[in-house]
């Protein structure tokens, strides 16, 4: 039988979605339900002086208002940062309580303070209208670099101050840069960006009066660790109590790691009135309050010899937390970002500092990539204008820098287990045409327009996990993963993981390496996800970890499957254990060449008895029944790692920026199935060229959010892209079986700093902040034209 | 969204019966039903007119295309007739919004609520366009007046749009990249005797640029307004485009449009 890994299988899913039958939680109704909707502070900070309820427990068709005063009172817990990270000073990071539904204080814009449930959603909307709160407003601190000057937030958060983090060694930078032949400088601005899953985030919960277990529905990329946070922090059910249900879910990109404010108190309430509760997010509710993405403001210095070679790198980062630290908001700045910011280069000295502060805005998390674009864009920057000021060919600095020798202990934290950033870099040049590009340039130049070209190469570690290290790191759980298959006794198999997809193509990809470790067809196979009742446990799907650690799970499963069948088909066989040799999903007795298939030694494995003709001994030792569970933990993260090369368009007269050619080439290590890994690239890139032409997060000085729509906000669309040229290297992870690295976040991290050097390069080095907008675009023109014509 | 009272008449006189200080004229309701889901707008009645079937349709005489207000953008983009006798009016109409707007919003919708980055005012004002309403004729500079205000009365409804067939003309826009309204749409036409360059986006109101039509009704060519400074004072500034930045598009938008003629 051909092997699944690595075949275009086509998805599993397309028929269900394409066909409109997703089901999201917002398609679920329980009978009898009210419809919840929240009263949000419209002030970015202010002093809560009073909730008065009265006029809205009076309108038409509400069933029950509840405030922070009841939640605090049933000792409900607040939203949590899942990860504890140090100052340089080795104090602990400053976190403010969070609690679901502000009491005291409200510190952004569409903060919830009371919730409002009605039997129709329109009354619900009119009683919230009547709740009536009375602020006092407080001047807001908005500019995260104006944020340590600005008053404290929070009481007991000094300079509004959650971290001052130290990743590597002053001194030696110091020694390093006095041996430069030349300081490299860029200051940047790595722009907020609003996640826009397409999918609002919703929540349906039904709690059962007799069994007293609440069932929540909910946009979630990770059912189990929310049932953990709601357990364990927020004090809603005991795990047991508690059953979290993610369906299918449009969309997350981060934005649905978090358990929100709204999963909390509806939970608590449908208990606290017994009635079921469904809430949907309306746009605007999400613009203005899932987590944001991003919003760095960084200076960085890299030295140089004057022939290329990176001596030292230094990074001081300014990381806008928002309101409140949120469960990868401490870590995505830290240990995500600062380890990656030397890239894929030997720099004998490093060091990053970061200091985190809250603003009163919408709180940040991890975004697509998290850190990780944020690291690739300042380092990948400064190479590029290294290569400007040097004099150097972009490409061939780069190449002058990159490892040769695997594995690769890189300057900060990571070992790199295995890669080879020269290949990609070539086969990308060999892609874009990079030698016919100034010929191109020539054509832009004579139609008007100005051409430029950007590179980027990138490393990036994913796979969240191991346990190990994101505990030593600061993680607040371990980051395995676990998978169960299951036989059924007539063959068909499920395969349960604690990975969720909602856009990664789980079913698909879970079911070819299911379908290859067993022999069997992957229609037989059925992944199951996202049910706290069904799964085993997990811990989700974030960081391009669900293959690399899920996958892997579901693998060894399935290895110990076989070994069960193993010794149930030798007995069936009646030859001894090493005779039997496991092919093409039959168990062959290797002198006899008898077989059993392995949905016959399934069978078995549920029938244990004889009667005539049926003889399906479970030897001694074992139990009946065929399921298998395993919990994996990697030894390393997975290390993709590629280069990509963008040329853009520059209209001078409009500033229009078009993007004429994208070639990216990765290496994610065995492929499962390059049609679905195309698609993560794809979205990925988009979304990275989103960021660094289009999306523009705007919070005013008083901290109202002025790109809160689709009218305003920038979403990229398919105009906005020319046709991608993908192309693969591959070197096998050694962390895994399997050999496979993550792929979901690559294409976001290595686009941005890939179209933006190509904008640059257009404009003569002349530097420009994300996103390049015409405007910006247009000004920057200008200033070319006036020094130009100065020397001319 | 508040809970009003729907009607469907079936002729303008019922349409007109029904409207009051409290109510809305409902056509493609691409502006109309996204301010009321958002508590921006709230009305007693709303008042549905596309089952009143004289107000849609394109008729074309020698002179002149009436469009029916309920007509929707992509039929008049799609329009054989009007691509023949003003096909800027199709390109115009073929650009609005994407294609679920095309397919739902109508050009009464658009010229009743004047949004000042609407596409079609400025090719009402440059082609002296007369609107048709249930009550008169008010020719498109008078209908005009000012940020989402027109000369309609309570009551008055648009019935249809009657542009006047120019020699020739374009228009050209430049997209705001979110909601892809104009930053700044200038339509040019060029009429018998002179030449009307119709600017929106730029300011509070859609206006014809008196400077520019004046240049080029005595020289029909983008030379008659090369180096011609567009000032920018008064115009448009926001987060999406400063007014300098608009008044570069504006004069630059409209030698485009002379190109396209």
């Amino acid at each position: 039988m051909a092997s699944l890994v690595g075949s275009r299988v086509e998805r599993k899913e397309d028929t269900r979605f394409l066909q409109g039958k997703g089901r999201y939680t917002a398609d679920i109704n329980i009978a009898n339900q009210t419809y919840a909707v929240f009263v949000r502070s419209p002030h970015a900070r202010a002093k809560i002086k009073s909730v008065d309820t009265s006029k809205a427990l009076k309108s038409s068709g509400v069933v029950a208002v509840l405030t922070g005063k009841e939640i605090a009172e049933d000792k409900i817990g607040g939203l949590i940062a899942g990860w504890a990270i140090r100052s340089e000073d080795g104090s602990e990071m400053k976190v403010p309580a969070n609690p679901p539904l502000a009491k005291d204080v409200a510190n952004f814009v569409g903060e919830p303070i009371a919730v409002v449930f009605a039997e129709t959603l329109d009354e619900a909307k009119e009683g919230a209208e009547k709740v009536k709160v009375d602020y006092k407003v407080l001047k807001a601190v908005v500019d995260p670099a104006d944020a340590m000057k600005s008053d404290a937030i929070h009481d007991g958060v000094d300079k509004n101050l959650c971290y001052d983090w130290l990743l590597g060694d002053r001194k030696a930078v110091d020694e390093a840069f006095a041996k430069a032949d030349k300081i490299i400088k860029v200051d940047l601005i790595n722009n907020r960006l609003v996640p826009n899953a397409m999918e609002p985030r919703a929540c349906v919960v039904d709690y059962n009066t007799a069994s007293e277990e609440i069932t929540l529905y909910t946009t979630s990329q990770n059912p189990h660790l929310s049932r953990l946070v709601m357990s364990a922090f927020g004090g809603v059910a005991p795990e047991n109590k508690l059953r979290v249900v993610a369906p299918d879910v449009g969309g997350g990109f981060g934005s649905k790691i978090n358990v929100y404010n709204e999963e909390i108190v509806c939970s608590w309430a449908s208990k606290k009135i017994e009635r079921p509760i469904k809430w949907v997010a309306e746009r605007t509710e999400s613009f203005l309050t899932d987590t944001h993405g991003r919003d760095h403001v960084t200076h960085a210095e890299l030295a140089v010899t004057k022939d290329g070679k990176f001596l030292g790198f230094k990074n001081e980062t300014i990381a806008n937390l928002g309101a409140y630290a949120r469960v990868f908001g401490t870590v995505t700045p830290t240990y995500l970002f600062g380890p990656c910011a030397t890239g894929v280069y030997v720099i004998p000295a490093a060091y990053s500092n970061v200091k985190a502060v809250y603003t009163n805005t919408a709180p940040v998390d991890a975004y697509r990539g998290a850190g990780r674009p944020e690291a690739t864009y300042t380092i990948e920057r400064l190479v590029e204008k290294a290569a400007m000021e040097l004099g150097m060919d972009k490409t061939e600095i780069r190449m002058k820098n990159f490892p040769t020798q695997f594995p690769f202990k890189q300057t900060l934290v990571h070992t790199v287990d295995s890669g080879d950033y020269v290949a990609g870099l070539e086969k990308a040049k060999q892609m874009a045409d990079y030698a016919g590009f100034e010929a191109r340039r020539k054509q832009s130049e004579a139609n008007g327009k100005l051409r430029g070209i950007g590179v980027s190469s990138y490393f990036e570690a994913c796979g969240i996990a191991p346990s190990a290290a994101v505990m030593s790191l600061g993680c607040g759980v371990g980051l395995w993963e676990s998978a169960e298959v299951r036989f059924n006794p007539t063959g068909q198999i499920s395969v349960f993981t604690g990975a969720h997809s909602h856009g990664q193509s789980h079913d698909t990809t879970f079911a070819q390496i299911a379908a290859d470790e067993l022999g069997v067809p992957m229609e037989n196979i059925d992944v199951v996800h996202g049910d706290t009742d069904k799964g085993t446990f997990g811990m989700g799907t974030y960081g391009s970890r669900s293959l690399t650690v899920g996958g892997i799970a579901i693998v060894n499963a399935c290895k110990k499957i076989v070994e069960k069948g193993k010794r149930v088909a030798a007995k069936m066989l009646e030859v001894n254990l090493d005779e039997i040799e496991f092919k093409n999903g039959e168990f062959v007795a290797i002198k006899s060449n008898k077989k059993k298939t392995i949905g016959e030694v399934a069978f078995a494995c549920y029938l244990p008895g004889q009667r005539d003709e049926m003889k399906s001994p479970i030897p001694e030792g074992d139990e009946p029944g065929l399921i298998e569970s395993s919990f994996f933990d990697p030894t390393n993260f997975s290390f993709p790692a590629g280069s990509h090369i963008c040329e853009v368009e520059i209209d001078p007269d409009t500033g229009n920026v078009k993007v004429e050619k994208y070639t990216a080439v990765d290496d994610f290590g065995r492929i499962v199935n390059p049609m679905i890994v195309e698609g993560q690239v794809h979205g990925g890139i988009a979304q990275g060229i989103g960021q660094a032409l289009h999306e523009n997060t705007q919070y005013d000085e008083t901290g109202q959010l002025m790109t809160a729509s689709y009218m305003d906000y920038t979403m990229p669309r398919a105009d906005n892209f020319p046709e991608f040229n993908l192309g693969f290297t591959c070197t096998h992870a050694t962390s895994n079986p399997l050999g496979v690295k993550g792929c979901g976040e690559a294409g976001a991290i290595a686009s941005p700093p890939t179209v933006m050097n190509a904008v640059i390069d257009a404009l003569g080095g002349q530097e420009i902040s994300m996103p390049a907008t015409a405007e910006k675009v247009w000004k920057a023109c200008k200033t070319m034209k006036k020094s130009n014509a100065k020397a001319a | 969204m508040k809970s009003f009272n729907y009607h469907a008449p079936k002729d303008v006189k019922d349409a007109s019966k029904l409207a009051s200080s409290n109510s809305a004229f409902l056509a493609g309701g691409m502006t109309t039903i996204p301010s009321v889901k958002l508590g921006l707008a709230s009305y007693k009645d709303i008042i549905d007119i596309k089952n009143i079937k004289k107000l849609s349709g394109i008729k074309v005489s020698g002179k002149s295309v009436t469009i029916g207000a309920t007509t929707k953008h992509a039929e008049v983009a799609a329009s054989k007739d009007v691509k023949k006798a003003i096909p800027a009016l199709a390109k115009l109409a073929g650009n609005i919004g994407d294609a679920q707007v095309r397919n739902r919003g109508t050009i009464g919708g658009s010229i009743s609520n004047n949004d000042p980055s609407a596409c079609y005012p400025s090719a009402c004002m440059a082609l002296n366009a007369v609107i048709h309403t249930n009550k008169r004729k008010i020719d498109a500079e008078k209908f005009f007046v000012g940020m989402f205000e027109t000369a309609l009365k309570s009551g008055e409804l648009v019935e249809a749009v009657e542009f006047q067939i120019p020699e020739k003309a374009d228009y050209q826009k430049h997209p705001n990249p979110a909601s892809r309204y104009a930053i700044i749409g200038v339509f040019v036409a060029k009429h018998k005797k002179d030449v009307n360059v119709a600017v929106t986006g730029a300011k509070s109101c859609v206006y014809i640029d008196k400077d520019l039509s004046k240049k080029l009704s005595s020289n029909f060519s983008v030379s008659a307004i090369e180096g011609t400074e567009v000032k920018s004072s008064g115009m448009n500034s926001d987060m999406h485009a400063s007014a300098e930045y608009r008044a570069n598009l504006v004069s630059l938008y409209a030698k485009k449009a002379v190109e396209g003629c």
